[in-house]
């Protein structure tokens, strides 16, 4: 417990913390506004003309509200793999079912989101116009993942530094003519890297580890395809908002890109050590 | 030098004596003068054909383009100067981009050539600027259908099923009377242009280069120039078809 300053009013007397001195803290002030019945969000009395209203009226985003979970990709020998499950989570709702959080730049290059979905459609707007530019000047050169993927980097750290960030991990997955596969992580606050696997939210620490033991750059599509497949079934298992519905993306220098239909993976809950967990646990009684 | 218009040809702003506006008139000169541009609408989409002069040996082959892409769903071919007619499709560019950004929509057609045939009008109200010396040629495919319009210097923008502006236009509007439109495929009437183009020039008796895209149901209904091998293709009838009518003659 941290130390509360005390008053120094005459009225309460010495060694007395009075009431103008309960300030509430940062982990109170930033969580979501609880609801309460009859009296405005500022906390101003009823009747009363909010004075949040008359402030600046131009909002900063503060918390995300339709969600999307893990995104994960890899690398391999023709190109590259992205796959995500197509879940719009509203809180712990699982209220959007068929939301595809992959996007199609264009013929090299996938965009996939998790975070807020309506900030990702912002990003897709964005993107749009930059490749009907490229379909403007008519000279065949389209933008190649390694430029989407900076420009996605400034407009994420440029965002974060009006403190109005737009709520998203980003992975920018492609070909490109020299240098072969392409893929990169942007996140809500413009922290990038680019690597052989790349994964967002919880598939960090979920599929992570499986991605290190078994990913190699020159894999061939069915071991990649089993990789992302059991690492899916890992972030279904383990990750409260999510579902059994997914679709991934391929990139091929060949094929160019295709997002596949949205597919199940078969899951079992009926291992035993799911039904009985503590059954053979040491101390279990 | 005195001309048609002597003493009222001076400035945009001064009609003349029988209600002309003779800088108007001369813009529209300037693309009369300029080499045939023509355009088609068929049943199923739109098709734009350029002849362009080859003013030099040195030129890149495909160079000096007359027909824009202006978004995924409108294309533009310019008749008369072109860097003028630069100008005006850069700013159907604006246009088209600032309403999708507004409406979230691609731009109908006839609002896009509403707002061109303004903005050209403009430049003839003014003593300070000169008329636009380009006619353009805008092929639409909304979600009306196919749409072909044509915005000339004075601002006027007409809806055509076929049009020609340009050198030989008065023979290839005949010409063009002559198809049936309503009934054509896209892909004969690209066939239907490259002759009407070769004919026409071939009075002139110079080398020239086509430039032919469309905007139809076959090519996604987005603007791209015609693929190689249908304009080869087509080349090679027009071209048969001209041996054919010097024979008869």
């Amino acid at each position: 417990m941290l130390p509360r300053p005390t008053t120094h009013s005459k009225a309460l007397g010495p060694g007395v913390a009075g009431p103008e001195l309960a300030v509430a803290t940062s982990a109170i002030l930033d969580r979501p506004p609880q609801p309460s019945a009859h009296l405005p969000l500022s906390g101003a009395q009823p009747c009363f003309v909010d004075p949040s209203a008359l402030a600046d009226p131009r909002q900063h985003t503060k918390y995300p509200y339709v969600t999307g979970t893990s995104v994960l990709a890899i690398k391999y020998k023709d190109g590259v793999l992205i796959g995500c499950d197509t879940l719009g989570a509203y809180g712990s709702t699982k209220r959007y079912k068929s939301t595809q959080r992959l996007y199609q730049v264009n013929s090299k290059c996938v965009v996939a989101a998790g975070g807020e979905i309506s900030d990702f459609q912002h990003i897709q707007t964005l993107l749009d116009e930059l490749t009907t530019d490229d379909y403007r000047t008519d000279d065949g050169i389209e933008l190649t993942p390694q430029e989407i993927y900076s420009y996605l980097c400034r407009v994420m750290y440029n965002r974060r530094n009006k403190f109005d960030p737009l709520w998203n991990s980003l992975v920018v997955g492609g070909v490109q003519e020299e240098g072969g596969p392409f893929l990169g992580m942007v996140g809500m606050i413009g922290t990038h890297y680019t690597d052989s696997h790349v994964t967002t939210g919880f598939a960090n620490q979920l599929a992570r580890p499986l991605f290190r033991e078994r990913q190699r750059d020159d894999m061939e599509e069915e071991e990649a395809l089993k990789l992302m497949y059991d690492s899916l079934k890992v972030c279904y298992y383990r990750d409260k908002v999510s579902m059994n519905k997914f679709q991934i993306a391929k990139v091929t220098k060949e094929g160019g890109v295709s997002i596949s239909e949205p597919f199940a993976l078969d899951m079992r809950w009926d291992y035993k050590l799911f039904a009985a967990p503590t059954q053979w646990a040491v101390g279990a009684w | 030098m005195s001309g048609i218009g002597t003493g009222y040809d001076l400035s945009a702003t001064t009609y003349s004596p029988d209600g002309k506006i003779f800088q108007t008139e001369y813009a529209q000169k300037a693309v009369d003068n300029s080499s045939t541009v023509l355009g088609l609408r068929c049943k199923d989409g739109v098709v734009l054909a350029s002849e362009k002069l080859v003013l030099s040996k040195l030129l890149v082959e495909g160079s000096n383009r007359r027909i824009h892409n202006i978004d995924r769903h409108v294309g533009v071919a310019v008749a008369g100067l072109a860097p003028d007619g630069r100008m005006v499709a850069n700013r159907a560019w604006d246009e088209a981009a600032s309403y999708k950004r507004v409406y979230g929509e691609p731009i109908p057609g006839h609002v896009l050539c509403e707002r061109l045939g303004s903005y050209v009008h403009m430049f003839n109200l003014y003593w300070s600027l000169r008329p636009y010396g380009a006619t353009m040629l805008v092929a639409v495919y909304d979600k009306n259908g196919p749409a072909l319009y044509a915005v000339d210097p004075s601002g006027s923008s007409m809806r055509y099923f076929g049009t020609a502006v340009g050198k030989g236009r008065q023979a290839a509007k005949n010409e063009i009377e002559k198809l049936k439109l309503a009934d054509m495929s896209c892909r004969e009437a690209v066939a239907e242009a490259v002759k009407i183009l070769h004919k026409v020039n071939d009075e002139e008796g110079k080398k020239f280069e086509l430039e032919v895209s469309w905007i139809c149901d076959e090519s996604g209904k987005q603007h791209q120039r015609v693929p190689a091998d249908l304009l080869a293709e087509a080349e090679r009838q027009a071209k048969a078809a001209l041996e054919d009518s010097d024979m008869d003659d």
